[in-house]
């Protein structure tokens, strides 16, 4: 049991901030209304796909230095957790979208870019899918996922920065900094961060286990 | 004798060239594939204004691209890739690939272009500014195509694989060509074009750099 605290964590944060996310008084403004309460999942998601990936290229590119399968379990099972959360964080600002911005699917440069990272990322699934040979899989697909790694942060953090978008923190919406969220705010989004990211670690290590299960004969 | 890895390059960008001039097969079937697509095109649409135009001359591009490079790998098989093994360093077989299919996408973008012009109209203005960019836009398909069709020829010479892993990563790209290639049909101010141009430049060299750095570690089968 006490290896396994930060799970049990991971549930008290998640249920105090989906309660309060839902039940506490949030600064009204404009017309966005109660959907700023999107605020507590679409950005978490986010944060759990962008540490997903991170996990992953960085486990390919151990797997490279030494050839070690275990690190391209890790890296697969990584991948797999970040598309799935990728697909999360998309799926909750699209529906904040339809409330904020009139339309579901715009021509937003942040939302077609993101989408065009995540479809990368499905392709290094596919990828993995269609090679049978365990080595060979490993290596051709280490390498897709540091292209598609190097591809990840400026498609998705630099350009929608430089170029014109609805969604803040590009060139020309204001971005959210620390000061100008409001402190009740603050108190349910940060340990959102915390407590996602546990689970989608929880998460992760359980598709590892379960690669090593399907692996073990290499494993030992 | 001891080769340096430019004249390495070189040597095998000549073989790939002469292999070319030779059969003259890669050659002949995209130009055909060429002039079909964009008379089915004439014969569907007529001539189609600036907007179209310009989406149907990249999606030709597109295609183009994907069917020559994969083309260009394929041929390959698996004896004489050993043989390459043996005698050169990775790095320069994978520049003379993409130095290759750079001289490849440009000549066809040429080719797309003058079809284009001679069946649906012309609708450009500024002719010397669309070169400019079909050439940039050559040179940013060829450079991705090229990494990824080295990948697929690894994973069993699918040409499926090289589609599917390309599609997604060539979506920015064609977007941020079409909207360079826009200035050449209007007569607009584009603001935020020379940061266009720049970003395609960065996300070519950041191709460049990673096919050199990864290759070697694709090549060693």
């Amino acid at each position: 049991m006490a290896k396994h605290w930060w799970k049990a964590l991971a549930v008290l944060i998640l249920t105090y901030t989906i309660i309060a996310g839902f039940t506490h008084k949030i600064p009204i403004i404009g017309t966005n209304g109660q959907s700023s309460r999107g605020l507590y999942f679409h950005v978490p998601m986010w944060i759990c796909m962008y540490t997903m990936f991170t996990i992953s290229v960085v486990n390919s590119l151990r797997y490279l230095a030494g050839y070690d399968l275990r690190k391209d379990a890790l890296a697969s099972a990584a991948g797999g957790v970040g598309v799935f959360y990728g697909v999360l964080g998309f799926a909750t600002g699209t529906l904040w979208a339809t409330y904020t911005w009139g339309s579901t699917f715009t021509s937003d440069p942040k939302q077609m870019l993101t989408a065009v990272a995540l479809l990368i990322y499905m392709a290094y699934l596919v990828l993995r899918m269609s090679i049978s040979d365990i080595d060979k899989r490993a290596r051709i697909s280490a390498v897709f996922n540091i292209f598609a790694f190097a591809l990840l942060i400026p498609l998705t953090y630099i350009i929608p920065r430089m170029v014109d978008s609805l969604h803040p923190g590009s060139a020309s919406t204001p971005g959210f900094a620390s000061k100008d969220t409001d402190n009740n705010m603050k108190a349910v989004l940060y340990p959102a961060f915390l407590g996602w990211t546990l689970l989608s670690v929880w998460i992760f290590t359980l598709v590892v286990r379960y690669k090593k299960l399907e692996l073990k004969n290499i494993f030992k | 004798m001891k080769f340096t890895a430019l004249q390495q390059t070189i040597t095998l960008v000549k073989k790939d060239i002469l292999l070319e001039l030779r059969q003259k097969y890669a050659f002949y079937g995209i130009l055909l594939y060429i002039v079909s697509t964009v008379f089915v095109i004439n014969l569907m649409i007529g001539k189609p204004e600036e907007k179209i135009w310009n989406a149907l001359f990249w999606v030709v591009q597109l295609f183009v691209s994907v069917n020559a490079i994969a083309k260009s790998f394929m041929q390959e098989n698996r004896g004489r890739l050993l043989y390459f093994y043996s005698l050169v360093h990775p790095r320069s077989f994978i520049a003379a690939k993409l130095i290759y299919n750079i001289l490849l996408m440009a000549i066809m973008s040429i080719i797309t272009l003058v079809c284009c012009i001679t069946f649906l109209g012309n609708p450009i203005i500024n002719i010397w500014y669309f070169i400019g960019v079909i050439m940039l836009g050559g040179i940013s398909l060829s450079l991705l195509f090229t990494m990824l069709a080295a990948i697929a020829a690894q994973a069993n010479q699918n040409a499926a694989l090289m589609a599917i892993m390309g599609f997604p990563i060539m979506l920015p790209l064609l977007m941020m060509l079409s909207s360079i290639a826009k200035s050449s049909f209007l007569i607009v101010y584009q603001p935020g074009l020379p940061k266009l141009f720049l970003m395609m430049g960065s996300m070519d060299v950041l191709i460049i750099a990673l096919s050199m750095v990864l290759f070697p570690f694709l090549w060693k089968d």
